[in-house]
């Protein structure tokens, strides 16, 4: 059965591949340190020596559209291109060029379709940055295939937070039951508190970093039952506009394992949102979501 | 109330780079040709076999057509379509970094919970 080398979450700034590339005047004064953030943060995947990656993230209206919208939605295709033309204008991101694991999306749909999750599918999926950044930062050659899995984060009505933790504990036990040698490390990127197009935009802080720091405490412990006690569809939106995307870290802490704490924690607190950094290391002793139904 | 048309407005013209220099040149203009033109095309399906039906209130048509990204906020589209597509027309005009986004800020900063819905 393969093997999940790696359980990566983190947040996915865009403005970090700008500001970790420019030189001179147009380097911003906290570039060194997110720099230095990074390359820690980077060693603890390449550590774990993986083969293939489980990317989870979210279509910020790129090609999933309010026409025809999916909560779940996995690619399965040979390659994906990535990046849109509005994140090249607006964060200077470059187009990129991925390799798919067809067969791995193939098993996780399939699988997860009978496991209770009727998960949509993408043969042609144009990967956004919420993918991209975690590649940036963590596998800047993007030399390994992925299975792009999206949720919705985004557009209203959203699945409650406990089906992103059931998903992540789904496709964990899911990956641990692959008939196949390989490394799989699974990486999700989602958002702390955060606002977007709202009066508390682009403030010098996160909009609520009270929330942060709770939430930063939850992830790091693998403090599912407060997450889940405290973390509504209604209320993340008072920590800012844009938290639902925490719920990507939900389903993350789903794929680490209830009670699983974090081996590595890092964070950076940036003007309009905190940055923060998690990679746990499976024991096959944990086994978290054997029993899982 | 089409919070969906306003969001569709803000989608197909953020996506299209031509649209976005158009709709900053004129706004009304272009407003009243996506409205006649492209509201009723359905993205994934050929233009012959478009929708009848969609129309913006004369409030959601006169905000596009001023730029009035408060009152789009008002009117519950969608904050990241508005945010995005605003600092493509507007960021160009500002010297500090994030001047535009900071304006945008204190425009709305007379706001508190709970916003405006963006359901659709």
């Amino acid at each position: 059965m393969a093997t999940v080398a790696a359980v990566i979450a983190s947040t996915h700034h865009p403005f970090y591949y700008r500001a970790s590339t420019s030189a001179g005047a147009g380097r911003p004064p906290f570039a060194d340190e997110w720099v230095a953030k990074i390359e820690a943060f980077r060693e603890t995947l390449t550590r774990a020596e993986p083969d293939v990656l489980v990317m989870v993230g979210s279509d910020h209206f790129h090609q999933l559209w309010l026409d025809n919208m999916p909560q779940f939605l996995i690619g399965k295709a040979p390659f994906y291109d990535a990046n849109f033309s509005n994140e090249e204008r607006e964060f200077g991101l470059p187009r990129m060029f991925l390799h798919g694991d067809e067969e791995l999306s193939a098993y996780l749909l399939r699988q997860g379709m009978d496991a209770g999750f009727d998960l949509a599918f993408s043969n042609e999926l144009r990967i956004d940055h919420s993918i991209t950044c975690p590649l940036i930062t963590l596998r800047p050659e993007a030399d390994l295939p992925i299975v792009p899995v999206y949720t919705n984060i985004f557009a209203p009505p959203m699945p409650q937070p406990k089906r992103f933790v059931e998903l992540g504990r789904t496709i964990r036990r899911l990956v641990e039951s692959w008939p196949s040698d390989k490394r799989v490390a699974i990486i999700g990127t989602g958002h702390l508190s955060l606002e977007l197009g709202g009066p508390r935009q682009f403030g010098p802080h996160g909009p609520d970093p009270e929330f942060d720091r709770r939430a930063v405490e939850w992830i790091a412990s693998g403090d599912l039952q407060s997450a889940l006690a405290e973390v509504s569809l209604e209320s993340l939106w008072l920590p800012g506009n844009a938290t639902h995307g925490f719920m990507d870290f939900m389903l993350m802490m789903g794929v680490a394992g209830d009670g699983s704490k974090a081996d590595y924690t890092d964070s950076l607190d940036l003007f309009h949102t905190m940055e923060a950094y998690f990679t746990w290391y499976p024991r096959p002793v944990l086994a978290p979501n054997a029993a899982t139904p | 109330m089409s919070r969906y048309l306003l969001d569709k407005f803000l989608y197909t013209v953020d996506r299209d780079p031509d649209l976005v220099e158009l709709y900053r040149a004129d706004p009304r203009g272009t407003t009243l040709w996506w409205e006649a033109e492209r509201a009723n095309v359905i993205l994934n399906c050929p233009a012959a076999e478009r929708s009848t039906w969609l129309t913006f209130t004369d409030a959601e048509r006169e905000a596009l057509a001023t730029h009035d990204y408060v009152a789009l906020f008002e009117l519950g589209a969608h904050n990241f379509l508005v945010l995005t597509l605003f600092i493509a027309l507007f960021e160009r005009d500002y010297d500090e970094p994030l001047g535009f986004q900071l304006e945008f800020a204190r425009r709305l900063s007379h706001w508190r919970l709970p916003y405006p819905d963006i359901s659709t």
